[in-house]
């Protein structure tokens, strides 16, 4: 086992002080260039976000991290050295599907995998103490969710790998979950999560957006909008305008009774909506993270 | 004329001796888009069955219109993964009764707008998520229903094909169709023109997002350390907590709301009135 004391080292290692990293890591499956040339890095105590639509390399990048998938060019390095079996123990990975065993019980599964990982028993909290002695099966989600992070958590973990970690839970256990994850980075733990949720976003300390294989924004949240637009239309028959510019093949969306329309040139917008007899206030306004990936990903 | 206003009032719905919905009010004007929030668990699929008349309520109301102008799209595939694209927009065409030209010029216009052309001759098993959830929303509106629901259209769906989701819905509420879609994402329900947030079968909150967040009790203030004595969750880095009393604590400021706060209130709230 590793100390796990405060005096502990959480880096890679005095020269690398990056838990996990990818430079230039390209994959390829025959014609299709899964992954291309990207460079990331997660350092300790920080919680990385990595957002993409499907197909955009997402998994494929995760498991060239975790060891699993070999890149055809570039390297990965885990804490220090290139990903092997000894670094799994240093890693804490939730899959979306959770990875549960769902006809044990949560004490079952908890046993299992500190027996796997050689590590002490971690204490259940609160409402997972009163679960511990039923089958995973039964559980709601949120506390499903919630004994695989302590499950995933128990053998404290360095570095960790969480898919869409909060899917279909209700705000307040969404927020309880966070909790849980930024607990683990202010301990010392670097954090990559990938998510489709873009309200996700705004919990992370960094961003890594990747669209076709690529990297096409990185930094803060503000860094990654920028200073990408929509155009705001407001206009007393949202219905007449909504047919006009989606005519004209625009990504107009509806918010509330007003029409947003990320990426766009506001002169075009206007004249659409004149051409169409449709009277409107047409201004720029900046856009929000979901509409800059839009953007982004076109 | 009027546009009609289909929903439920006062609606419960048990399950044997389980409690699935009580006392739910909630409105879907024709023309807009509603949205039905919750975590797993909370009763969004039990309301839309309810609303297109699969589940007999126990209580209260519903209004929907007949059967035949009712489009309803349920959770998971929703589509026929060993047929076609093609086939499974004619087979839903035919079972809403479209004739043959009707049925030819209905589905050739649904490929187009749902940007699903390309793949007409593919199998629905094969399409992603994504498309999946396009080729089921073409299929419920084949007949061009009054009332148009969808379970949980957007889970799983990346925001790409969330985004092009979205763009349909709107312009079937465009059309004048009454468009109800039920999500665990708050920062869709935002774009909704009235929202409902189910807790345990409960309304916990319900208007539109502007009177959602108006009516959020006390104040939400936001620091860089917990805040002592008061309910507090984390927002990013940071956290956020909730002062009943409206004071701010030493450290913290005021914040602007959304939707998520406000949700997070309300169950703060309803946790301690079910704890009490």
């Amino acid at each position: 086992m590793r100390p796990q004391g405060p005096g502990a080292p959480r880096g890679g290692s005095p020269a690398d002080p990056q838990l996990a990293s990818a430079h230039g890591a390209t994959k390829r499956f025959g014609e299709l260039l899964a992954v291309d040339q990207v460079d990331l890095q997660v350092a300790a105590g920080e919680v990385v976000g990595l957002i993409g639509a499907n197909g955009s390399g997402k998994t494929t990048l995760i498991r060239m991290l975790l060891g699993l998938l070999a890149p055809t060019a570039g390297h990965v390095r885990l804490f220090g050295g290139p990903p092997s079996r000894r670094t799994r123990a240093r890693l804490g990975y939730v899959p979306q599907s959770l990875g549960l065993y769902e006809d044990l019980t949560v004490a079952e599964n908890l046993a299992f995998s500190t027996a796997a990982y050689g590590s002490h028993d971690p204490v259940l909290e609160g409402e997972l103490a009163g679960v511990r002695d039923v089958l995973v099966r039964e559980l709601p989600l949120g506390l499903r969710r919630r004994a695989a992070f302590a499950i995933a958590l128990g053998h404290h973990p360095d570095l960790l790998v969480l898919d869409e970690p909060t899917s279909g839970v209700d705000p307040l256990q969404r927020a309880r979950l966070w909790e849980t994850i930024r607990a683990s980075a202010e301990r010392g733990a670097g954090v990559l999560v990938t998510t489709h949720h873009l309200g996700e976003a705004e919990q992370c300390d960094r961003l890594v957006v990747l669209a076709s294989g690529r990297v096409v924004a990185a930094g803060s949240l503000a860094e990654v909008v920028g200073d990408t637009t929509a155009v705001e239309v407001r206009t007393p028959g949202w219905e007449a305008a909504f047919t006009a510019l989606d005519a004209a093949g625009l990504p107009v969306s509806l918010v509330g009774r007003t029409l947003r329309v990320p990426g766009a040139e506001p002169g075009a917008v206007g004249r659409l909506l004149a051409d169409a007899g449709v009277p409107a206030d047409v201004a720029t306004v900046p856009a929000s993270f979901e509409e800059t990936f839009v953007v982004l990903a076109a | 004329m009027s546009r009609p206003v289909w929903g439920c009032s006062g609606l419960a719905v048990r399950y044997g001796a389980t409690v699935a919905l009580e006392d739910v009010t909630f409105e879907v004007p024709a023309g807009t888009v509603a949205a039905v929030v919750g975590g797993d668990g909370a009763g969004k699929t039990t309301l839309l069955r309810a609303l297109a008349g699969t589940v007999r309520s126990a209580a209260g109301s519903v209004r929907r219109p007949d059967e035949r102008r009712l489009g309803y799209v349920s959770a998971g595939p929703g589509v026929w993964g060993d047929l076609t694209v093609d086939e499974n927009l004619v087979f839903a065409g035919r079972a809403y009764g479209l004739g043959p030209d009707q049925l030819k010029r209905r589905v050739a216009g649904l490929l187009e707008r749902t940007g699903l052309a390309w793949a007409r001759d593919r199998l629905a098993g094969r399409l992603s998520g994504g498309e999946r959830q396009k080729l089921a929303f073409a299929m419920a509106v084949a007949h061009e229903p009054d009332l148009l629901i969808l379970d949980e259209p957007t889970t799983g769906v990346d925001p790409v094909s969330r985004a092009e989701l979205w763009r349909l819905l709107a312009g079937a509420a465009a059309a004048g169709a009454a468009v109800v879609l039920s999500t665990t994402y708050l920062d869709e329900a935002e774009r909704a023109a009235t929202v409902l947030v189910l807790d345990r079968g409960r309304s916990l909150l319900a208007g539109t997002p502007d009177e959602v967040l108006a009516a959020t009790p006390g104040l939400v203030v936001e620091a860089p350390a917990r805040p002592e004595g008061i309910p507090s969750w984390r927002r990013g880095a940071r956290w956020r907590a909730w002062s009943p009393g409206g004071s701010t604590p030493p450290g913290a400021r005021p914040v602007a709301i959304d939707l998520e706060d406000a949700v997070i209130v309300a169950q703060l709230r309803e946790d301690q009135r079910w704890a009490a």
